[in-house]
Parts: C-alpha cells; sequence; structure tokens
C-alpha cells in the first residue's frame, strides 16, 4: 500500500488575470482562484497510482484560509486526505522559506502515515518557478526527479520506481530509490471529469488545518519573509514592443508591399531559390 | 558570511551528447558582462565524464577559469551527484555568483544547490545587470504568466543565483586560442551514495523541427479555424523554406505537436523573421518571439495587440492573404532566379 502526498497551490487564474495600468499591479480581486493546473496532474497521477497499487493519497497546500477550496478540488480528483497549513507566519515566502514550511509539515504528515512518493506540478502558473519540488527533496534528503512526463513502475516491495524524465531532445529512463519526489509534466496524464460521489464527499470534506504553532520543532526564522533570500524589489509591466507598420491598400497591394519586405531579405531563401 | 570572501561570477557548463549547450554559451557571454562590471574573473563549472575537451572553448567564449569535475561518476546528469560536486567547487572557490540555463537539468541543479547552500535562486531570467560596488545582482524574470516583469534580489545570502532563458543572452564571438587558467578537482564520490540511476537516453532529435533554431518561422493561431486552415502555415513554411510554430491555443486543439509551441511555456525563438498569423498576441506568446530580427502579423482584427508587437502588419483575412503570398512569392523568386541565370 502506497501513501503519496500531492503538493498542491492554489492560485490566480493568469489567463484572466488584469493589470492595473496606472501602478503597474495585478488587481488579485479580477482573477478568480483556482487549483493550480499543473498540480492537478499531480494529483490525478497520485490517483491513477493508488487504483493501480492501492494505498492512499493525501494533498498539501500552504496558503491562506480561501485555499480550502483547491482542496476540495483535489478530494474531487479523488484525493483521499487534505491538510493545509496556513498562517500570517508563512506569509511572503520565496522558493527556499516555501519548501522549508512545506517540508515541516510533510514530516507532521509522514508520522501520522510514513510517505512513499510527493509528487508536485512542473510549476504553479504564478510564481513560475519550479523550484519548491527540488527544495523539498532536498530537505527531506530523498532524491528529486524533475520533468517527469511517465511513471513506468513503483515498486514499494523492491524500494525503487522506474519513470521517463523529459529532456530538451528525447528523454531518460530513470531508475531512483524510493522515497523521491517527482515535479510532473502535464502530458503525464488527462484529468478527466470529477465524478459526482466525489464531487459530494468534497463538498463536505473539511481538512486539517495547520499554525505554525501545530508543527514540531520548526525555526520560525527559516519562515516566511524572514526566511526568505529573495525578495521583489520592482515589479513593473512588461514593455510594449512599438507597433509596427501597418501597410495600407487594397489586399493585392498589401501583400506586394510585404513582398519587397521580404525580397529585402532573400538570402535567407537560398536554399529555396537554388540559384540565389 | 562575509561577503567579500565570495568573488567572480560563474556559469555552470550544461553539456550535451559531447556538446556544450548554447545557453551555456550565451550565458559566458551575459556572464563576461557582469564579470567586467565587477572587475572579477569569469568561471566555467564543467562537470561530465571525459570532458576535458570541451575546456578551451568554454576559454574561447569568455571564460578566465574553468573548474573541472571529470570522472565515471558524472557520465550522466544526476541531480545528486553534479549537486555534490558543485556545492564542493562553491565551498572551496566562494564565486559571489552562480548562472544556469533555465533548462531541464540547469533548472534542476539549480534548484538543489540553492537549498543545501542556502541562498536565494532567481527562476527564468531574461535581463541581468549588477550593481558595480555593492555587486548586487539585478535578475529580472517574468511572472504571473507573463504578465508583470520583476526585479529579484538576494542580498544577504552569497553566492546569488538564477536560472535564465535560453536564447535571450547573447554568446560573444568566438576568440580562438584565447586561453585561461584549469582548476582541476576531485570529489569522493562512490555511486552507492547516488541514489538514482539513468537506465536509458532515448533522443528524439531526428523527428523534431528544432524552431529555436530556424531563420525563418510561419506561426499560426486560433484564428486559422482548424487544422485544415493551419496547413496554411505548413504551405507558406515550405515556400518559404521555413519552420512552423504555433501559439498554446493551437497546441490545445491538437493540430500540431507541442515542441512547435512558442512562448513562455513554449519555445523561445529568435528567428530572422517571425510571420505571426491568425494570433492575437497574448504576453505569454510575445515573451517567446519578441526577439525575433523582422515580425510580420496578419490578423483580421485591427485591434489584435499583435499589431502593437509587429515590425510590418496586415489587416485582413488569413485565408485570402496567405495564398497570394505564397503565389507571387514563388512568382517573385522563379523571376530572380531567371535573372541570375541570365547574368551567369
Ligand atoms: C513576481 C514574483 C516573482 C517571484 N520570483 C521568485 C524567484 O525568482 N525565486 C524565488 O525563490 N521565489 C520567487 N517568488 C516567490 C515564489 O513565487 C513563492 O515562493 C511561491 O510560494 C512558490 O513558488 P512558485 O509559485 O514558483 O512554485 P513552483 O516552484 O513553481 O511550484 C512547483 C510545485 O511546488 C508545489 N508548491 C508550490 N507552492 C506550494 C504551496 N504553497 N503549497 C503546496 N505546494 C506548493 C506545487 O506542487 C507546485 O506545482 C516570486 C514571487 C513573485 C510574486
Ligand atoms: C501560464 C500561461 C502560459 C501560456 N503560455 C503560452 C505560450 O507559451 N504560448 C502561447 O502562444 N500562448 C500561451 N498562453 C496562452 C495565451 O494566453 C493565449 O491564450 C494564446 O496565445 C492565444 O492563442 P491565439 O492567438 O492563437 O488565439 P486567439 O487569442 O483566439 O487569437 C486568434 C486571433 O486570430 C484572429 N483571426 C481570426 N480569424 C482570422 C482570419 N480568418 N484571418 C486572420 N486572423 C484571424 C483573431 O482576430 C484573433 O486575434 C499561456 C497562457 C497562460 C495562462
Amino acid at each position: 500500500m502506497l501513501h503519496i502526498v500531492a503538493c498542491i497551490k492554489q492560485v490566480p487564474d493568469t489567463k484572466i488575470i488584469k493589470m492595473n495600468p496606472k501602478t503597474n499591479t495585478m488587481d488579485r480581486a479580477s482573477a478568480p482562484a483556482i487549483l493550480n493546473p499543473y498540480d492537478s496532474h499531480a494529483v490525478e497521477e497520485a490517483v491513477r497510482l493508488k487504483n493501480k497499487y492501492g494505498g492512499t493519497v493525501s494533498v498539501l497546500t500552504m496558503g491562506p484560509p480561501p485555499a480550502v477550496k483547491a482542496i476540495k478540488k483535489c478530494i474531487e480528483i479523488g484525493a483521499d486526505e487534505g491538510y493545509m497549513i496556513s498562517d500570517r507566519a508563512f506569509a511572503g515566502a520565496d522558493t527556499l522559506a516555501t519548501s522549508y514550511a512545506l517540508t515541516c509539515a510533510l514530516e507532521k504528515i509522514s508520522k501520522i502515515k510514513p510517505i512513499d512518493l510527493i509528487l508536485c506540478g512542473k510549476m504553479t502558473i504564478d510564481g513560475d518557478t519550479g523550484q519548491v519540488g527540488p527544495g523539498i527533496a532536498r530537505r527531506l534528503d530523498i532524491p528529486p526527479l524533475t520533468s517527469v512526463k511517465k511513471i513506468v513502475e513503483v515498486n514499494k516491495e523492491n524500494g525503487f520506481m522506474v519513470v521517463h524524465r523529459k529532456l530538451e531532445d528525447g528523454y531518460e529512463v530513470i531508475q531512483s530509490q524510493l522515497p523521491c519526489l517527482l515535479s510532473v509534466e502535464k502530458e503525464i496524464n488527462e484529468v478527466p471529469y470529477s465524478s459526482f460521489p466525489n464531487m459530494l464527499k468534497a463538498a463536505r470534506y473539511e481538512p486539517t488545518i495547520w499554525a505554525v504553532a501545530d508543527l514540531d520543532g520548526v525555526d520560525k526564522k527559516q519562515l516566511g519573509l524572514k526566511g526568505s533570500p529573495t525578495i521583489v524589489s520592482k515589479v513593473w509591466a512588461p514593455p510594449k514592443p512599438e507597433g509596427g507598420k501597418i501597410l495600407e491598400g487594397n489586399s493585392q497591394e498589401k501583400v506586394e508591399q510585404l513582398l519587397g519586405v521580404l525580397m529585402e531579405k532573400k538570402e535567407l531563401f537560398a536554399q529555396k531559390g537554388g540559384a540565389l | 558570511m562575509n561577503f567579500e570572501d565570495y568573488r567572480g561570477v560563474w556559469v555552470f557548463i550544461e553539456e550535451n551528447v559531447g556538446e556544450i549547450a548554447p545557453v551555456s554559451l550565451e550565458l559566458l557571454g551575459a556572464g563576461k558582462k557582469l564579470a567586467d562590471k565587477r572587475g572579477v574573473e569569469l568561471g566555467g563549472v564543467i562537470i561530465g565524464d571525459q570532458v576535458k575537451g570541451l575546456v578551451n572553448q568554454v576559454y574561447e567564449y569568455g571564460a578566465d577559469v574553468v573548474y573541472l569535475y571529470d570522472a565515471p561518476i558524472f557520465k550522466d546528469y544526476r541531480t545528486e551527484s553534479f549537486m555534490k560536486a558543485l556545492l564542493d567547487c562553491c565551498e572551496k572557490h566562494k564565486p559571489e555568483i552562480i548562472l544556469y540555463g533555465a533548462t531541464s537539468t540547469g533548472k534542476d541543479l539549480a534548484s538543489a544547490v540553492a537549498t543545501d547552500l542556502p541562498t536565494g535562486l532567481t527562476a527564468d531570467t531574461t535581463e541581468l545587470d549588477v550593481e558595480e560596488d555593492t555587486g548586487l545582482l539585478l535578475a529580472s524574470r517574468p511572472a504571473f504568466g507573463g504578465n508583470i516583469m520583476a526585479t529579484i534580489l538576494c542580498k544577504k545570502y552569497r553566492p546569488q543565483m538564477a536560472t535564465v532563458r535560453p536564447k535571450v543572452m547573447k554568446a560573444l564571438s568566438r576568440q580562438p586560442g584565447r586561453t585561461g587558467k584549469l582548476v582541476e578537482e576531485t570529489l569522493p564520490l562512490k555511486e552507492k551514495d547516488v541514489r538514482t540511476k539513468v537506465l536509458e537516453i532515448v533522443r528524439e532529435t531526428t523527428k523534431k523541427v528544432k524552431i529555436d533554431e530556424a531563420d525563418i518561422i510561419v506561426a499560426g493561431g486560433k484564428g486559422l479555424g482548424s487544422s485544415d486552415g493551419f496547413q496554411l502555415c505548413h504551405e507558406l513554411a515550405d515556400t518559404l523554406g521555413g519552420a512552423v510554430g504555433a501559439s498554446r491555443d493551437v497546441v490545445e486543439a491538437g493540430w500540431i505537436e507541442h515542441h512547435h509551441q512558442v512562448g513562455q511555456t513554449g519555445v523561445t525563438v529568435t528567428p530572422k523573421i517571425y510571420f505571426a498569423i491568425g494570433i492575437s498576441g497574448a504576453i505569454q506568446h510575445l515573451v517567446g518571439m519578441k526577439n525575433s530580427g523582422l515580425i510580420i502579423a496578419i490578423n483580421k482584427d485591427p485591434e489584435a495587440p499583435i499589431f502593437e508587437s509587429c515590425h510590418y502588419g496586415i489587416v485582413g483575412d488569413a485565408f485570402e492573404i496567405v495564398p497570394m503570398l505564397i503565389d507571387q512569392f514563388k512568382v517573385a523568386l522563379s523571376r530572380e532566379e531567371a535573372e541570375h541565370a541570365r547574368k551567369v
């Protein structure tokens, strides 16, 4: 029986996000909060492994109280248990402080039930660093495996698993000791629509919520803004490139003008023009 | 932590099938500027098995020092072995800045090293600068799906680290014969200390068009309506001798595979000519192609944001404009060809 924990985060939907043009800040209220799309693949993969090998899927998030909604979404996908750490002391955490806080929570969860495997998303769509997963792995001193696009085998009995890890020009097949931590690519699976029973379960589900005081042996200096070596010093809207020349005339004339522009670069078409 | 002890800018040199990854050469170019501004040396860190042959190239692209870990245990990239080598190197030689390519390998390694040091790590940087006197690295990056840019600082820890997107920095031109200082290091690391094993590496290069290397890219968007409509891009690309790119919506619609996707979660490209056909110009798309030499947009909506980011724009229906362009281009090229033949 496997105990798999997926780390998940609630994020603003960056597709809908609006920027305040005057202050160049993000209008967070304009964006609905959603479960980080990459994390839904991590949860789905955990559920698939549970269905294949048997076991339990827990999810863990660090976030403000409304993040309970993201946990419920995971229960809909098929997770069994949800844990949330929520405290003002966590606020302003960069990836180093985030991985520290999550590690403290994972240690507490592992006392309830030992963890065999941790799954993270490839990255979030707000901070999108992809650094939290490897950070947790290092802190727990287990092997991190990033860019995982396929899980071939989990062999708890012999203490190893085999995955495909994506590379720029292909992939590699890696065998790792268990426990380990994977960051998964979205191509690892497709998340189906939630089933009705899971939706009912999610509606009624109350996750376990811990504050800093509930975690054992936490070094408060390593949490939140205080524990974060990086700081965001300046935020601005990316400069818009200057607008180009809009070609005028009827379609024929526009195409001719464009052709003129292209033919100035005709050395680029050498292999096509043959003799050119 | 005494900052005075930390000197020099380093680049982690990523190696792929015996070749240095282009992003590492770009980072040597970017690192050189930072090092010069600080008046310090530029270092390259090479970790691998039988990789000594790469050392000269690293000098030729700008490094003053090369730190080399050359041993069979480093044959394949593995987080634990590479991390231990880099941590060892940091401890011995104390750099103030380390840059990594924001590739699968670079991001993986940098995140692990940052946690163990510990220090701050800025992700997916697209702009780099350094304060001359304080040595503070100003690393700027897109966040929130490219909607904002943020400058990230690491004031209290050294080294300062960043992963940097491929294709946004420029390599220096190669200076044949330029040399530097070689520092060879060894590490008492045993196979049993590394808990992962690479069983097999599958390269898929031949199957893939490398759009990040193409001079001409014809990219199409959702405006082409269907996968049939999208064929127009293939036709124009064939005619011009270019590669096909796509917006994310097109990839998600299944009209083309992911490795053609240009943008924030796709590939960053810098072709000489970039066509954006039926692409609205969302910020996440723009960040992937804005450094193209010449951007040509074809879109039927005069208000489409892409027109604010192109060099030449045609407001019009792609299904009318693109076939005309293909025909006329063929005529123009064969005319040139005929003229050339006459001259010879
Ligand atoms: C504009 C801006 C830029 C930033 N740039 C940097 C930077 O360059 N370097 C840096 O160190 N920090 C940076 N941060 C801070 C960073 O976004 C936060 O530390 C954030 O809490 C975690 O990083 P992430 O969202 O990038 O997660 P990622 O590392 O992208 O997330 C990977 C996976 O980790 C798990 N995970 C992440 N966060 C949580 C969570 N709260 N709870 C449970 N699981 C989680 C999920 O599985 C997720 O898919 C930046 C923040 C802002 C606002
Ligand atoms: C975290 C995140 C990451 C993302 N990463 C990427 C990324 O890497 N790459 C990317 O591209 N997107 C990315 N996106 C998505 C991006 O926000 C846009 O949704 C996407 O780029 C839009 O694709 P499109 O321009 O093809 O489609 P649309 O926005 O639907 O635009 C279609 C355009 O076609 C025009 N048109 C319609 N009919 C015609 C016609 N007959 N002739 C000419 N023009 C016509 C329309 O006027 C319109 O401007 C990302 C989004 C998020 C949130």
